[in-house]
């Protein structure tokens, strides 16, 4: 597995231990009777302190059940989870349920999708800030109502005392989703996830909390992890980006790589199916054919290879032999593919969000 | 037996699971505000309010409501074998075969059937509660001892049990209000448990699990107070099916051994003896029962409505 960095800004990075180490991970749900399904196939990657990540793909290729394995919190039955997963060298496949709830909150935290349905209906934002200050750090009553308004207030909510006692239906998307932020780095976690934090949002306020995040992990050294589906997203926030498709990563590269010269065909087509400000007006968009209930079983070969224009015979393992392997391709990159694309079909960046800059 | 069983769990769970939804536009505070709206708009709730008003209006001042004592035998000198005076001046509703004043009674009665009903159904769910919360909250073999449990009690018919505890506990008005409590115990811990559970898989409890509070307190203080609509909801009904059982029960013979003391069940039971020559004796107690029930049924029914997302406007 490569950690080398290519460009200038991660070398100071480079040298510091990694906060996260996720190594061969696989995840499969299984049912009393049936074969089961390979939600995670093997994914390695690793996060730096202050580096961000991102997991890009289409719904449905793992992303978030990625992240609840890291985070401990798949569900105990009919799920078996495989390979390694090192929080600051801690093993946390395996661990015991207390061992995971010390560290959740406090040295690993996440960010969900949904803003509102993540936030207890019944309960006043306050109560909930505090009971993570209460769980982990200790605080009580006044002292930990104090720290609340102030973690509320440096996550940007206006006038956060009134907040506090307020419920989740009387704040906007937008500030609930800061409330969420502002619970998550109660106590300065090493790692934060973030799984597709801005997707229920509109998108001037997915502009506004994708800087507040790079704000606050940026002044920290958090390890971000960015699970996003929207390439604006990365393009705007991602240091690194490992590309999934169906259970497994395909390709890995630096943000600027990636963008500049995309390898994988899957990467070019998602690259290809996003709106851009530089190509003319009229041009039409390429979607990728079919979709990801489309993909075969990596088994039987490369999974993408039934939607891909570049595939040949070789994509399937009865004619290669083997499935296809993830290669080193180039400084800091990876690529799990027998023909990736040769040249760049794109230039610089896509401008879909706000945050791209 | 065991079709009946299935129907009835099948019931319950579909209740639990309804309230395990969690409407898109907000819940909570907003949710509860915009039921009551709903329900002051909805003829059926009202209608069913103003029965339950009415009753616990009757039941608190009944000495003040009453016109006579409803233990005189003021006419019994006028009674004869085959005919008892009808309504005439201070007796609105005439008197029974013992001279009493009918209307006294009905209306002493009723605080008998309200104090039956609301302490056995208070105790049925107490004690179903605590065994949905166990059951809820620790899943696992706690789940299935408790459930197996409630499954033996929901298959055995409600008055049938309740007849039999009766029985077992002795003719006095403490055993009739356990024996109903016994019948109420499963219908509530099997709803808490099935909405106690939809509310574990939402995505509230993940994300405060994913900050790594203590489950205890995510059962408690998150789960918990978001499980309990239905189980309001259930009170109510419950609180109809405790005063028909409360009457079926003392009709039988197994409530209050102090049969002078006025109880609609009894009233009606007393009534039988009378019924060729007199049978509104009968009638107006019986009226009683069904206009009561059928308030907190109607009051119970027009409030699950309410609180359910899918009605939501
Ligand atoms: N509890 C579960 N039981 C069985 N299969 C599951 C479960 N949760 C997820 N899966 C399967 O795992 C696969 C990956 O799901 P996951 O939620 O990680 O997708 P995703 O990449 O996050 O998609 P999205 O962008 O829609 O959030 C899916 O095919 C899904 O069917
Ligand atoms: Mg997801």
């Amino acid at each position: 597995m490569s950690t080398a960095f290519s460009a200038g800004i991660r070398t100071a990075l480079a040298g510091q231990a990694p906060v996260l180490e996720v190594e061969e991970l696989s995840v499969r749900f299984t049912r009393r009777g049936e074969a089961g399904t390979q939600a995670v196939d093997g994914v390695s990657f690793s996060v730096a302190p202050g580096e961000t990540i991102g997991l890009v793909g289409e719904s449905g290729c793992g992303k978030s059940v990625t992240s609840l394995a890291v985070m401990g919190l798949l569900p105990g039955r009919g799920v078996q989870v495989g390979g390694s997963v090192r929080l600051d060298g801690q093993e946390l496949v395996g661990a015991g349920d207390r061992t995971l709830r010390k560290l959740r909150g406090a040295d690993m935290a996440m960010v969900f999708q949904d803003p509102l349905s993540s936030l207890n209906p019944t309960v006043t934002i306050g109560v909930q800030v505090t009971e993570v200050l209460r769980q982990h750090r200790g605080m009580n009553g006044k002292e930990a109502t104090e720290e609340a308004a102030d973690l509320l207030d440096r996550v940007g909510i206006p006038d956060p005392r009134r907040r506090l006692g307020e419920y989740p239906h009387q704040l906007s998307g937008g500030m609930r989703q800061r409330a969420l932020i502002a619970m998550s780095l109660a106590c300065s976690p090493r790692l934060l996830i973030a799984d597709e934090p801005t997707t229920a949002l509109d998108v001037t306020i997915q502009a506004q909390i994708l800087e507040l995040l790079r704000e606050l992990v940026q002044g920290s050294g958090t390890a971000l992890v960015m699970i996003t589906h929207d390439l604006g997203v990365v393009a705007g926030l991602c240091d690194r980006v490992h590309v999934m498709y169906a259970g497994k990563i395909i390709e890995t590269a630096e943000r600027r790589d990636l963008f500049a010269r995309p390898r994988h065909p899957y990467t070019g087509g998602l690259l290809a199916s996003v709106p851009r400000l530089d190509t003319p007006r009229g041009t039409a968009l390429t979607p990728i054919r079919g979709s990801a209930r489309d993909a075969i079983p990596w088994a039987q070969g490369c999974a993408f290879a039934p939607r891909c224009d570049s595939g040949q015979d070789d994509c399937l393992t009865e004619v290669a032999g083997t499935t296809v392997p993830l290669e080193d391709d180039g400084p800091g990159r990876e690529l799990r593919c027998r023909h990736p694309l040769a040249t760049a079909p794109v230039a610089g960046s896509p401008t879909t969000s706000g945050a791209d800059r | 037996m065991t079709a009946a069983l299935g129907h009835r769990r099948e019931k319950i769970d579909a209740l639990a699971a309804r309230a395990g939804q969690v409407p898109a536009d907000g819940g909570g505070v907003s949710l509860t505000k915009s039921a009551f709206r709903r329900l002051r708009r909805d003829p059926v709730a009202i209608i069913g309010a103003v029965i339950v008003v009415v009753f616990l209006l009757v039941a608190a001042f009944a000495p003040l409501l009453a016109p006579r004592d409803p233990l005189e035998q003021a006419l019994l000198s006028q009674v004869r074998q085959g005919s008892i005076p009808g309504a005439q001046d201070g007796f609105p509703l005439g008197v029974d075969q013992l001279g009493r004043d009918v209307l006294s009674r009905l209306i002493y009665g009723s605080r008998q059937s309200l104090m039956i009903g609301v302490i056995s159904t208070v105790l049925g769910a107490v004690v179903g509660m605590a065994l949905g919360v166990l059951a809820g909250a620790f899943g696992g073999w706690a789940d299935t001892l408790v459930m197996r449990f409630v499954d033996i009690l929901l298959s055995i018919p409600g008055l049938l049990m309740a007849i039999s505890i009766s029985v077992l506990l002795g003719q006095n008005q403490y055993a009739l209000m356990i024996a109903i409590a016994v019948t109420q115990v499963p219908v509530f811990a099997r709803l808490l448990r099935g909405s106690m559970l939809a509310q574990r898989d939402s995505d509230y409890a993940l994300a405060t699990k994913a900050l790594g509070v203590k489950r205890s307190r995510i059962v408690f203080t998150h789960v918990l107070p978001n499980s309990l609509s239905p189980v309001i909801v259930q009170g109510t009904l419950s609180l109809a099916t405790a005063i028909i059982e409360a009457a079926a029960l003392s009709f039988l013979g197994l409530g209050d051994p102090d049969i002078s003391r006025p109880e609609w069940g009894a009233m009606l039971a007393s009534a039988q003896a009378v019924l060729s020559f007199r049978p509104q004796l009968a009638i107006y107690p019986a009226l009683c029962i069904i206009v009561v029930a059928l308030g907190f049924t109607l009051l119970g029914e027009s409030l699950r409505e309410a609180l359910d997302p899918k009605f939501r406007r």
